[in-house]
This record gives structure tokens, sequence and C-alpha cells, in this order.
């Protein structure tokens, strides 16, 4: 155990640092998407929220220097772009799912077009807070670097799941999810409620994007979200559109992520391409075990156009 | 806890409609119109599918703007321009479907269905309060049950008590009993009954149950196509009067009698259980036999099973266990054995599980057979000229109202489908027919075009299936009634000596 040579324990550590790190912008996707998708509404669009809202706050952390403006940048980003996902499924015959893949390139695509400029400057990164300063092993400080933005969604999931329960705003968005024609004979507006449910559900999201620029990986560039974004919606399902759930999930999807690198970090080579896979076997896995033809999925919101 | 600036008329207030017209385009559904609610007062609003009773309702509630005429409220003109306003006066709604969130609570529900909910709700005390309130009122639900948990009587005793809640009190009710057993029906009117006489409600129902116009109301107002047809005190009325001026000079289809023994077994059942799409078991172990030139009704409340078993047998879900036969032999509800025992189908809600909408209804009415000849050459080429000439002649056989055989199925009215469906299922030979709420939601003349096939199929010799929520439809049509409950077979007598109490008794679990 001499000169912080760990062995084995590497793995773990590794991967409870990488559950930590990776999992923040799968929890702000996954929580955003919660909220629209319990209004009864799909915003796959938020692949492209995700990057464009990691190009945002690359760009406006690095014009004003404070990181902090950035994630606010983002969450603008993300907000204008959930309005445009609401604005064009509130006309009449629009199917979300279909504006989700439109808006989901466009996103991706806007955001390497304007983000051209910014891959060579550095812009300030959000600050991290160190919980490893009690260990004197590299690995255990490393692993315990955590970022101010996750333990931020770490509090959100409780926090959504009491306003689903007990706030005005979270009964009305489960009406809606449910049945709008409830909703409607309540004297509420379906569209609006929804507008403002994808609007939040893009401002989570292009947080979790500012968090890939700003933090980890910390840098801009166009290979910055490998399918985070999709992967974080397809997450909610599993997380049976709870928040707490949504919160567990994502930290065994951040987990699974850091699992190749962890292991080529102790010397296993052979697989790696296959152990960095380890997130998307983790999804097909759960798929399979989670959905039957026979059975609807239970918590589903009634509204939503893939369950209904 | 008044809304809005108009302040509701303090004690019980009626309403008057006066001079009502509603135009859609070119279709009038409402032709000067006159209905007068005296306050107080228990009013039924009777009148055929389309007679424009749910039009005349929702021009009260605001949902519809008149095109001609007057809402007074309490006696005094009003002009209501959407439901909120309705809701500021006093005036609330009961819909036939439900309005109530399946997936929430019933607290939930009433509290969200306040106006002035506040923003973060507290919980304990809400409870205390609907406690509070239930405790004055004459039905009682458990207020931390989901609703879709609960059983369709109590979501609409739930339905109603939300009304109550709001302090509506003036309640429109649309066609309040359609799901509930003949004793919840009962119940929950006569309470509403009580209230009325007690001087704290008036309301206004729209039915088609003479049986409950009889015992209930004070006053009933007729439509009929869009038109005053009739009405007046229910005491100086009978049944038949009331029938004759709701239907008007129609003819309509005379049923065949009931003629001819019951042969041998051709459907039979043994054991059969199949899953909802929740996962939990909604036909539970039924066995059931059907014999040829025998019709066989299945009652029971909606949700117990009847639509997942009907489902089974029509191919639409797999069962997850038992076996069924048709004639002795193996049956899984395969095209090619369907042919091979010519079994019909009548599914509830046709457009949806009978029909594809956008297609013609030439087409539609060809699905059972359009790749054999003459509809097809070698089984794959479609003769269209085939289509359309035997489509022609079911549509004049059955009296389908379409514009052409190609217009889109979806275009029809309710009976225009289900008449198609019949064309299709029952022009040829039947030895089984399976028929689920075939005449749900239809007008006097299809049901009666309906029943007379049903009962001809029979008298020809087929067995027939028949489940319904409509008691009345199952002691007219069938030899033998069964009570399904809880997926469960849980009564069985001969149609003729049933005793109605008791059939109503096991529908409700007891």
């Amino acid at each position: 155990m001499a000169d912080g040579s760990i062995g084995l324990w590497t793995v773990p550590l590794a991967v409870l640092g990488g559950a930590i790190r990776v999992s923040t912008p799968f929890l702000f996707v996954s929580l955003g998407e919660c909220i629209t998708e319990r209004s009864g509404r799909i915003n796959l669009g938020l692949e492209g929220t995700l990057v464009m809202g990691a190009m945002s706050a690359y760009g406006s952390s690095y014009l004003t220097g404070s990181p902090w403006l950035g994630v606010l940048a983002a969450g603008i980003t993300g907000a204008l772009l959930g309005a445009l996902h609401a604005g064009i499924c509130s006309l009449p015959r629009v199917n979300d799912v279909a504006v989700g893949i439109a808006l989901m390139l466009f996103g991706t695509g806007l955001a390497f077009y304007l983000g051209k400029p910014l891959i060579e400057p550095t812009a300030a990164r959000l600050p991290a807070i160190d919980f490893g300063w009690w260990s004197d092993i590299p690995q255990v400080r490393a692993a315990l670097r955590v970022n101010v933005l996750f333990l931020i969604g770490v509090a959100l999931a409780p926090i959504l799941y009491w306003a689903f329960r007990t706030t005005r705003w979270g009964l009305l968005i489960r009406t809606a999810g449910e049945s709008s024609d409830a909703t409607r004979a309540m004297g509420h507006s379906v569209l609006l409620i929804r507008l403002r449910a994808t609007m939040v559900g893009g401002f989570l999201a292009g947080i979790g994007g500012s968090f890939l620029s700003l933090f980890y990986p910390g840098s801009w560039n166009e290979g910055l979200s490998s399918g985070q974004g999709i992967t974080a919606v397809a997450l909610v399902i599993f997380a049976r559109w709870d928040p707490l759930l949504c919160l567990w999930a994502s930290l065994a999807f951040g987990g699974a992520a850091a699992l190749g690198p962890a292991l080529q970090s102790v010397g296993v080579t052979s697989g790696y391409h296959l152990f960095n896979a380890a997130p998307y076997i983790l999804t097909l896995a759960i798929m399979i075990m989670t959905c039957s033809p026979k059975r609807t999925l239970t918590g589903a919101p009634a509204e939503l156009s893939i369950t209904r | 806890m008044i809304i809005g600036e108009t302040p509701p008329p303090s004690g019980v207030f009626g309403v008057d409609a006066i001079a009502m017209t509603m135009r859609f385009g070119d279709f009038l559904a409402l032709d000067n119109v006159e209905l007068k609610v005296r306050p107080g007062s228990f009013h039924a609003l009777l009148g055929e599918n389309g007679a424009g009773k749910s039009t005349l309702v929702k021009c009260i509630m605001g949902y519809y703007h008149a095109t001609e005429g007057n809402i007074l409220i309490g006696g005094r003109e009003q002009a209501i321009a959407n439901p909120k306003d309705a809701h500021a006066l006093g005036l609330g709604m009961v819909y036939q479907h439900f309005t109530l969130v399946p997936a929430m609570t019933i607290a939930e529900n009433l509290v969200l269905a306040r106006d002035d909910v506040p923003a973060v709700v507290n919980w304990p005390k809400e409870m205390k309060q609907l406690e509070a309130f239930l405790a004055r009122m004459p039905f009682k639900v458990p207020l931390s049950a989901k609703v879709s948990d609960i059983s369709a009587g109590e979501r609409q005793k739930c339905e109603i008590l939300k009304q109550l809640y709001l302090k509506r009190r003036f309640l429109i009710l649309d066609e309040p009993t359609s799901v509930l057993t003949p004793a919840e029906a009962d119940e929950v009117l006569g309470m509403l009954r009580d209230m009325v006489v007690r001087g704290e409600l008036t309301i206004l129902m729209i039915t088609h149950k003479f049986r409950e116009v009889m015992a209930f109301a004070d006053e009933v107002t007729i439509l009929r196509r869009g038109k005053l047809a009739g009405g007046g005190k229910v005491a100086e009325l009978t049944p038949d009067a009331m029938a004759r001026t709701m239907i008007g000079a129609e003819e309509l289809t005379v049923q065949p009698l009931r003629s001819g023994e019951a042969g041998q077994a051709r459907l039979e059942l043994a054991k059969v259980r199949a899953l909802d799409d929740a996962g939990t078991v909604a036909v539970h172990d039924i066995s059931l036999t059907v014999r040829a030139g025998e019709i066989v009704g299945i009652a029971g409340v909606s949700g117990n099973g009847q639509r997942q078993l009907v489902e089974v047998l029509a191919g639409q879900r797999e069962a997850e266990g038992g076996e069924i036969r048709v004639a002795g032999d193996p049956y899984h509800a395969r095209r090619e054995e369907m042919r091979r025992h010519k079994m019909s189908l009548l599914p509830e809600e046709p457009l949806k599980n009978a029909c594809v909408g956008g297609m013609s209804v030439a087409d539609n009415i060809a699905f059972r057979e359009f790749d054999r000849a003459p509809f097809a050459s070698g089984g794959w080429w479609l003769n269209r000229g085939a289509f359309r000439d035997d489509a022609t002649k079911k549509i004049r056989q059955y009296r389908i109202k379409t514009r052409t055989p190609e217009t889109p199925i979806s275009a029809l009215s309710g009976g225009n489908v289900q008449r198609a469906v019949l064309a299709r299922e029952l022009a040829g030979d039947v030895e089984v027919l399976i028929a689920a709420n075939p005449c749900f939601g239809l007008d006097f003349a299809a049901v009666a075009q309906i029943h007379a096939e049903i009962m001809a199929a029979r008298n020809r010799g087929a067995a027939v299936l028949l489940v319904s929520e409509d008691l009345d439809e199952l002691l007219e049509l069938s030899d033998r009634l069964v009570v399904m409950f809880h997926g469960e077979l849980v009564y069985e007598a001969r149609t003729s000596e049933a005793d109605l109490t008791v059939v109503g008794r096991h529908m409700a679990g007891h």
C-alpha cells in the first residue's frame, strides 16, 4: 500500500468517482425530462439541448469569466429550446417524438456551427468541493472532488418528489399528464402547462450541458456528448417517472460509464471498448427486464404519446 | 369562496333556456328549444343520441355559444362565456366520461378541482377539512385511495361529491348511471333526490332510462332531432308516451320471435385466465359453455374482466391459461379457425376494435374475405370492383348511411359504423357470435336493428355470447344469464327465472 498504490481498490473507487462525476448531466437531463413527461409530453430533443447548453455555457464563461453566468446562459438556452419544442407541439396534428428528433439534430448542428470558435480558447471552469481532504490517497481525493452542480442535482430530486405531491404546480403538471380532459374541465390550459413544463425541462437539460463543458470533461468540442441526453430520456422510463429513482438511475449509469476507464487504469486493457459500452448494455438489460409486450408500464403518464 | 364578479344566487335557483338555436355550419343542432328547470326540482332531459341534449347543456355551461337564445339563471339573464363563468354562478356538470384523474387519489382530485388551490398544499389540514365535509355528505368514499383502484360506482359518487365540495347548487348530470348497477343507480339518485327535496340542490339529468325518470324526476323535457318534442310533469306521463315523443314516427325493425331449442355445445371455455394491461389477473379461470341456438348473456359492471375476456376470444390478447374449444376443436383465435368455424365478432367500440378508420367503408366490409374469390384472384390480386359491388349491396341491405362506399369509415356516425360491422360479420352463415356492448351509445333505430339481427342469428342456430353492461338488453335477448365480478363468474340462471335484485347484488359483489 506504499506510495499511494491501492491495487484493485482503484476500480470501485474510480467507479464511485465516476458515478458522481459522470452522473451529473444524466441527473439534470432526466429530472428535466421527468417534469416534461409528467405533463404528458416527451421531449427527445434534450440531446440537442444538452449540447447547445454546453456550447453556450462555455462561450458565456469564456466571454464573462464567470462560470456561473455560463450555467445561467445554458439554462436559458435550454428553456428557449424547450419553448420551441412546446410551441411546435401546440400546433394541431404535430407529433412530439418527431419534433424532438428534429430538435435534437437542430440543437447539435447549431451548437457545432456556433461553437467552432470556442474549440481553441480556455474558459473559466466550475469550482469543486474537496470532500477527500481527510485522505492521503490521491485516488480517494480524486473520487471525492465533488462539483456543486452535482449537489444541487441531488437536492433537486427530493424537492421535485415533494413538489409533485404538495404544490399546485406539481398537481397541475400531473393532471395535464394523466388526463387532458380533466385539466380542461378544470378550466386550465393544457398547452400552457406543457409549455412551462417543457421550458423547465429544457432549462435543467441546459444546465446538465454546462456541466459537460465547464467541469467534466471540461472543454468544448464536438464529441462532448456521447448520447447522454438521449440516454437520460430513456432513463426516465426506467425510473418510472419518479425523481428519486431518476437520481439512483443516474448514479448507476454514471458508475457504468466509468467502468471502462477504471479497469484500464489497473491494467485490464483487453475489452476496453466493450467496457466502455457498459451504459448501453445496462440500458438494454434494464429495458428487457422491465418491459413486457403484455403489460403497460406502471406509473406512465396516461397522456404520453408513447403509452397512449 | 366566491369566485368571479357575479355572486351565485343564494339558496336554490332555477335555469331557463329560452329560444335556443345552435348551428354548426349547415347543421342545425338546436332549433328554437325551450327548457325551464324550476328551482328545487329534479328535471329530466330525454332524447335519443343526436337529439341535441348535450349541445343544449353545453350551451348552458358555456362550452358552446348558442347562435340565438338566452339563458336565465335564477330569473336573471346571464352571459356565460366559458365554463368558469358557469361555475362562478353555481352551475356544475357531471360528465358521462369521468373527469377524475385515475392515477391520483380522491383527496388530490377534490383539492385540485378548487379554483383556489394553494401554491403549497398543507395536506394534514386539507384532509381534516375533507373529512369534515364528507361527514355531512350522504355518500362515503375512501379519500386516500387512488381513483384507478375504486369501482365505477364509487367514481360516480366522487364526481358528484366534487360538485358538492365546490358548492355548486345546480347540477347537470349527463347519463350519470350508465356505469352503475341498478342498485347503485338507485342509491345515488335517491340521495340526490333527498337533497333536492330538502331544498339544497336543483338537478337537470340527461338520461334515456325511463325507469329513472319515473322514479326520481319531477318534470321532463323531451327533445327530438334538435327540436322540443314535448315535456311536462312526470306524474302525468307514461313511459310509452315519452318513448313515442322521443322517437317520433320512425319505423323500428321488428325483432323476430325466439324460436328453436338449444343444440350441442359450440363454444366451450375451460379455466380461461387472462391478464390486463397492468399485468394483474383480469379473467380468473372462467369456464362457460355456449350451445348452438342459445344466447348466453354476461352481465357485469364495466371493468370486471369482460373486456379482457372478449379480447382473448377476438385474438387481441393472449390467454395465460385454460382452453377454448369451438365445435370441439381447440381454438386460438387464428383467422383460419374463425373462418372454418364461421365465427363472428361484434366488439365494443367498433371503430377502434373492428375497423380501420382511415380505410373506406367498402374495404372495412371486405376484411373477412378480402383475399379470397371473388374479392381476390390467386389470393393476392384484389378485385376492387367486387369490393364495391358487395359493399353497395350490403349498404342497402343494412341501411348504412354513407355518402359512397369509398367514404372513410371514420366519417360515419356510431350507429352506421356498427351497421357496417354488422353487415360484415352477420351477412354470411354464423355459427358462433361474440358481441360486446353492441348497442352502446346508439339510437333506437340502430339498437332495434342490432337486437333483431342477434336474435335472428340465434334462431338460425348460432351460439351467441353477449357481453353487455346494459341489463335490460341482456334480459331481453339472452336465454341464459351469468354475472361476471372481479374476473369470475359468480352467478348463473335461466333468464326467464333470473331475479333482478339477485343479479344486481352479484354485479356489486355481494
